[in-house]
Parts: structure tokens; sequence; C-alpha cells
């Protein structure tokens, strides 16, 4: 391994200023903009995913009332899925590494790329004024006709999202043409790395369903200024058409969520076992059929809404075949775990939580995908706990281990172990007790979105609230070593996980160029038959 | 495609290896935000087809009212627009950067003739209030549901012509740069881009008009 050049700058201290920051095009400083605001936005989600699990303690409503735990769960919502989790990997670390990964020397529009930036940002912005000054109670999915008859502040909210579905448009846009047109020379499809792929299939996705949920945000928004009708009974619309679009766009979006994360996964396990991948070409097939056949499983949320039976059995059937990809990913890093070098760390740590969650998150959701099975857990909170362990329990998980992985290739140096694997510990811990009732709950018949409950369900509900409180510590914990690391961490060195993936063949952190001479990249992305790791370029 | 451009340092980013893969990205990309902007009109297309097949009847009927001349006057209007811009790269490919610059603002013209005439339409459905929604007052079509029709006919036509506006103002700045000799016969991509954007608003158009004037 090379000695870091002394005198070529890195990405972070390039250029000096919070203004050198705010208007530049570096691809990696826009992915760390995209990690500030993604992490704050998690922070005041998380909050309110606490103050709703303070209120569930007790079956009497005695931290909210009603209306203000509709509040809340709105803002949950709507701040988890919108300004976390969709953004999360792809617009921080996707950013980052993507142009790396490739050997370029930054995503095909560089100005493009900011722009999204402030887009996100002011989409961001509007969707939080919204949600503080005035409040929904509508939930993050606005269903027709409350969300057009709703007297709270519904407008702003629809507004920001409809903004950052543009931002989102154009980060997939971006990373497409990037994939497509600025790959080094003899970078073939088949030889990109597995992260690569899952941002290119992630982004086709918010291509192609994002302005489908811009335009039925916008129907709702015109609904609610002028009284267009179009879901409306009374002049002649129809308000289960509002959830045929939204879910048309949103059901490929918990893919825009996962993934990605998916994609972490196999550059972890690969790191971390010290083994080229069971079979690339597997993954890769999952990857692009999970893209394609979450665009035809929307219906799956519907089989209560007066949907016929014959399209509810289609859905249903289409929303297995995920399972089918799921699996086939899920065994592959399974594979390749087998009879590896397993070295023991955060990263691994959270990639094993993932497979873990997904296992029951993936299993639950084939049990609701079964039509009759789903007419009673529909709205409970078996369902709440299925996408929980999905959203949470599997793209968080991912969100964590790129976060540990990446951490000393972005920043340049390095958090301590302990710690790290102690709080990941804790959060998968925490987190099968906050979510594991939910199952039971729901299955007892415990619906969705009520403040109060009756008391025979409380024992369940503390457990789920105890479980909240861990998470919460280990969230702490995280936060604490990574500022230190930040500021006192011992440096990282070029490539300490020895990863033979090829984002870490640039020095970490990396040069504003990326490469100081142009990167050959002569081996599979995840070779490990050869023991040295890459040359740093 | 990888024409290295002989200019290369002029008209080239430093992250694109050659002019030529910077052209084919520019390209790539128009055409990405131009499936993402037909999946937008697909929003409404499908409630379109939706609320069609539930009141048939009532749509055939709805469209006895709508003004067909001045629809084909528009869809006249738009196609040959779009040909004056298609002609443009060519022009400007020969060095007649003044043929090119006249076609572009000929094409212009031609589309703000299409949104005066909307316009000219809107007034004259709001005047018998045809309108959206709670707004309806069409006395000559009282059933229930009729002003789905006309919600949707409004909700297109006015995507479209927001399209328009955008539309006009990319040709406008397109012929004050080749005006400028910013855009020239070197690099034509710019123009290219923007004469894609121009047809597929176009595009939009012709299926417009044959879903809300004739069928």
């Amino acid at each position: 391994m090379s000695p870091p050049p002394a005198e070529v700058p890195s990405y972070l201290t390039a250029e000096a200023g919070l203004w050198s920051w705010l208007r530049t095009k570096d691809h990696k400083r826009i992915g760390v903009l995209y990690l500030v605001l993604v992490l704050l936005f998690f922070a005041l989600g998380g909050f309110f995913a606490l103050a709703l699990r303070l209120e569930l303690l007790t079956p009497e409503p005695d931290v909210l009332g009603p209306m203000a735990y509709n509040r809340a769960f709105t803002l949950h919502g709507v701040i988890m899925v919108w300004l976390f989790l969709i953004p999360s990997v792809p617009t921080t670390f996707g950013n980052f590494l993507l142009p790396i990964m490739v050997g370029a020397r930054d995503v095909a529009f560089p100005r493009l790329n900011l722009f999204s930036w402030y887009l996100f940002a002011a989409g961001g912005v509007i969707t939080l004024w919204g949600l503080f000054q005035g409040g929904a109670d509508t939930g993050w999915t606005f269903y027709t006709p409350y969300s057009t008859t709703s007297g709270t502040d519904v407008l702003p909210i629809l507004v920001g999202v409809f903004i950052i579905g543009f931002s989102s448009i154009l980060t997939g846009l971006n990373f497409i043409v990037t994939v497509h047109t600025l790959r080094a020379p003899g970078l073939t499809w088949m030889r990109m790395p597995l992260f690569v792929w899952a941002l290119y299939g992630t982004s086709l996705i918010q291509v192609l369903a994002t302005p489908i949920l811009g335009m039925v945000l916008l129907l709702v928004a015109v609904e609610r200024v002028a009284g267009i009708g179009l879901f409306d009974v009374g002049r002649g619309g129809d308000p289960v058409l509002f959830q045929h679009l939204f879910w048309f766009y949103s059901h490929p979006a918990v893919y825009i969520m996962i993934l990605p994360t998916m994609g972490v996964l196999s550059e972890v396990i690969c790191a971390f076992s010290r083994k080229n991948p069971f079979s690339y070409r597997m993954i890769v097939l999952g990857t692009v059929g999970i893209a394609f056949v979450g665009f035809f499983s929307w219906g799956h949320h519907m089989f209560v809404a007066g949907q016929s039976v014959a399209g509810s059995g289609a859905f249903g059937a289409l929303s297995m075949l995920v399972a089918i990809f799921t699996s086939i990913k899920v065994f592959t890093w399974i594979g390749t775990l087998y009879r590896g070098s397993i070295v023991l760390s955060a990263p691994l740590v959270y990639a094993l939580g993932f497979i873990f969650f997904i296992f029951f998150g993936g299993m639950t959701g084939v049990a609701v995908a079964t039509t009759s099975a789903d007419v009673h857990w529909h709205d409970t909170y078996f369902v709440v706990g299925h996408f929980h362990y999905i959203m949470v329990g599997s793209a968080l998980m991912g969100f964590l281990a790129a976060l540990h992985y990446w951490f000393p290739k972005m920043f340049g140096r390095m958090y301590p172990s302990g710690p790290a694997i102690g709080s990941a510990v804790l959060i998968i811990f925490g987190f099968i007790v906050t979510f594991l009732p939910h199952f039971l709950l729901g299955n007892m018949g415990m619906p969705r979105r009520y403040a109060t409950y009756p008391a025979e369900f409380q024992a369940l509900h503390v457990a789920s609230t105890a479980g909240a409180s861990l998470l919460a510590y280990g969230f702490l914990g995280i936060a604490g070593y990574l500022v230190w690391a930040l500021v006192k961490g011992p440096l990282a060195g070029d490539n300490p996980w020895r990863s033979h993936g090829y984002e870490w063949a640039s020095h970490s952190p990396p040069p504003a160029a990326n490469f100081l001479t142009p990167p050959e990249f002569e081996r599979e992305p995840h070779d490990y038959t050869v023991v040295e790791a890459p040359r740093v370029y | 495609m990888s024409t290295e451009g002989t200019h290369t340092g002029k008209f080239r980013a430093e992250h694109f290896g050659t002019l030529g893969a910077q052209k084919d990205a520019a390209h790539l990309g128009m055409w990405t935000f131009l499936a993402t902007e037909l999946l937008l009109f697909t929003g409404l297309f499908a409630v379109y087809a939706v609320y069609r097949w539930a009141y048939g009847g009532l749509f055939h009927e709805a469209q006895k009212h709508m003004d067909v001349l001045l629809g084909t006057v528009n869809t006249f209007l738009l196609v040959v627009s779009s040909t004056l811009v298609a002609l443009a790269p060519r022009a400007l490919e020969a060095k007649r950067t003044h043929v090119a610059t006249l076609l572009l603002l000929g094409a212009i013209a031609m589309g703000l003739a299409f949104l005066v005439l909307k316009g000219v339409e809107w007034g004259h459905h709001a005047h018998e209030g045809a309108l959206p929604g709670q707004w309806y007052a069409f006395e000559k079509l009282r059933v229930p549901g009729a002003s789905l029709f006309y919600t949707l006919y409004f909700l297109m036509t006015g995507l479209h012509a927001l399209h328009m506006l955008i539309g006009v103002v990319v040709l406008a700045v397109l012929a004050v740069r080749l005006r400028r000799r910013t855009i020239t016969a070197e690099y034509p991509v710019a123009l290219e881009l923007g004469g894609m954007y121009w047809h597929f608003v176009d595009i939009i158009w012709l299926f417009l008009y044959p879903l809300l004037y004739l069928a």
C-alpha cells in the first residue's frame, strides 16, 4: 500500500469554509451534505417514535391526546419515510461512492447533483414547517377522502414531499447516466461492484415511479384547494383510485429503501468473510428482479378496499415473487459467509442483524400477501411489525452497516471497535424487544393508529416501549463514539478493512479528484482469490 | 458514438474523458428525463382511462361541446413548430446560424399562438360554466359525474400548457445563445436537447387531442 502523499489534500481539506461546502460540485462533499441532513431528520423522526411509544405505555391517553397522537405518528411516518429512508443510502453513500466505484471523477451532472441537494433541503424544510406549525393527522399515506377533507394542515406537507420527489428523480437520473457513460475502461456491466448494481436498480425505480407520486400528491393538493372532485364520491370520483396511484409509487418505494441496503450487505459480507460472493450473477439477478417485480405488486395494499378477487389473487402472487428474489440474495449472502475467514466487526454485526430481520420481515410479508390471512391482519399491529422489520430491521441495519463500513473511507478516521459492536448488539436486541410484540399484538386484534387500547394489551406494549428505550440508548452510543472519532479518532489508513472493493483503490479520505492516476480495475470487484488488497491509485 | 471533438477543451467538462462521452451522457440524461415526464403524464392518462371506462357515454356527450376547430388549429400549429425545431440543427450544421435562429423564432411564435388559442378556449368553457368539480355550472350537460370530464380536461391541458410555456422559454434561451454564438456547429448538444423536449411536449398533445376532442 502506498503511503498517502502529503502534498495532495483530501476532498475534506481541498477548500475551506462553509461557503465552499454550500456551493461544492464534488460528489463526495454532496454525499456528506446529504448525510448531515439525513441524520438530522432521522433524529427527529426517532424522537417522535419515542413519544408514541411513551404514550402507548398505558392504555389511557396521558402523554398525548388522540389528536396529538395522530399528529405525532404522521410526523414520525412522514419524516422517516420521505426524509430519511428513501434518500438514506443512495444520496449519502451512493453519491460518495458510486463515481469512485466506477472509476470516475464525478457523477455525470455535478451541478444537477448539488441542485438535487438544495431541492431536498427545501422540500424537507417545507415539510417540517407543515408538520410543526399546523400538523397533519392523515398519516404518511394521505389517504383520500380523509386527506382532502381533514381540517389539519396537509397542504404544505404535500408540497414538501412533491419537491423531495423531484430531488429523488434527479439523483436517480444522475446515477443512471453515470453508470452508463462514466465507467472506467474495462469495467464491464458484469464487473460492476454489487453496490453499484443495487444503486442502478434503485435509480430506475426512482425515475419511473416517483413521477406518479408527484402527480397524485398534486391531485390531492388541487382537490384541497379547488374541490375538483377526482377522489370525491359526491362528484362521481373514486377515492380508491387514489390508493392505486399512491401505491404504484409507494410500494416500489419500499424497494428504493431496501435495494441499496442490500447492495451494502453484498459489499460488507464479502469484505468481512474475505470471500468472493457465492454467486455474483444471482445477486445481480435478484436486484434486477426485485426492481422489476416491485412495480407489479402494489395492489396487495388494497385487499380489503373492494378490489376484485382476481385482482387481489394476482397481486398476492406477484408479491410473493419478491420474496423469491429476496431469498436468492439471502441464500447467496449466507453462502458467502459459509467457510469464510470471518472478521467480527461492527459492519458485519449489522449485516448479520439485517439477515436475521429480513427472514422475519420477508416471511411475514408473504403471510400478509396471502389474501385470506390479510383480512385478519390488515390495519393491525401485525402489519406495523412486518414493515418495521423491513424498514428498521433491514433498511436501517443496512444503513448503519454502511455508515460503519465506509466511515473510515469518508473521514479517514477510525471509531473504537468495542463500543461499536456493543451498540450494534444493543440495537439489535432492542429492536427485537420493540417489534416482536407487535406481531403478537396484531394477531390478538390491536388496530393501528390508536392512542388508547384495552388493558389486556398493556404487557406487550410495555415490552415494546422498553425495547424502544434500548434502541434510543444504542443510537446515543453511536452518536457519541462517531463524533469522538471524527475529532480525535486514530487515522485509519487507506484501507483499514483490507477490503478488495474498488472504492478502496483510492486514498481514504479520497483526494478531490478521487484518484491521483487513472485507475485500472483488473480484477473482479470482490475478488479475494488474491491475497493482497488492491493497489491505491 | 465516440466522435472525438476537435476543440475538446472548450466544451468538455473535465470529468468526461472525451467530448463524445459527454454528448452521450447529455442525450441519455435527456431521454431519462423525458421518461420521467412521460410517467408524470401517465398518471393523468391512467385517471382518464379509469373514468372513461366508468362514464363512457358521458365522456362521449361532453366531447360534443368541445371546440374541435380550435383544437385542430392548435394541433396543426404544434406539428409545424416541431418541424421547424427539427430543422434547426440541420441549419446550424450547414453553418447557417441565422436560419436556425429564425426557425426557433418561428416555433416560439407558433407556441405562443397555441397558448393564446388555448386561453381563448378556456375562457369559453369558463363563460359557459364548464369548470371542474365544485365550480361546475354547465347548463347543457347536467348529469352526475359530468364535471369529471372537465376536471380532467383542465388538468391535462393545464399541465400541458405549463410544459409549453417552459418549452417556449427554453427555445427563447436557445435562440439567444445561437445569436451570441455560444451554441455552434461544433457542439450543438443544447439545441438538440431543447428540441427533444419540444417534440415531447408536442407528442403529448397528439395524444391529448384525440382523447379530449375526437373520440
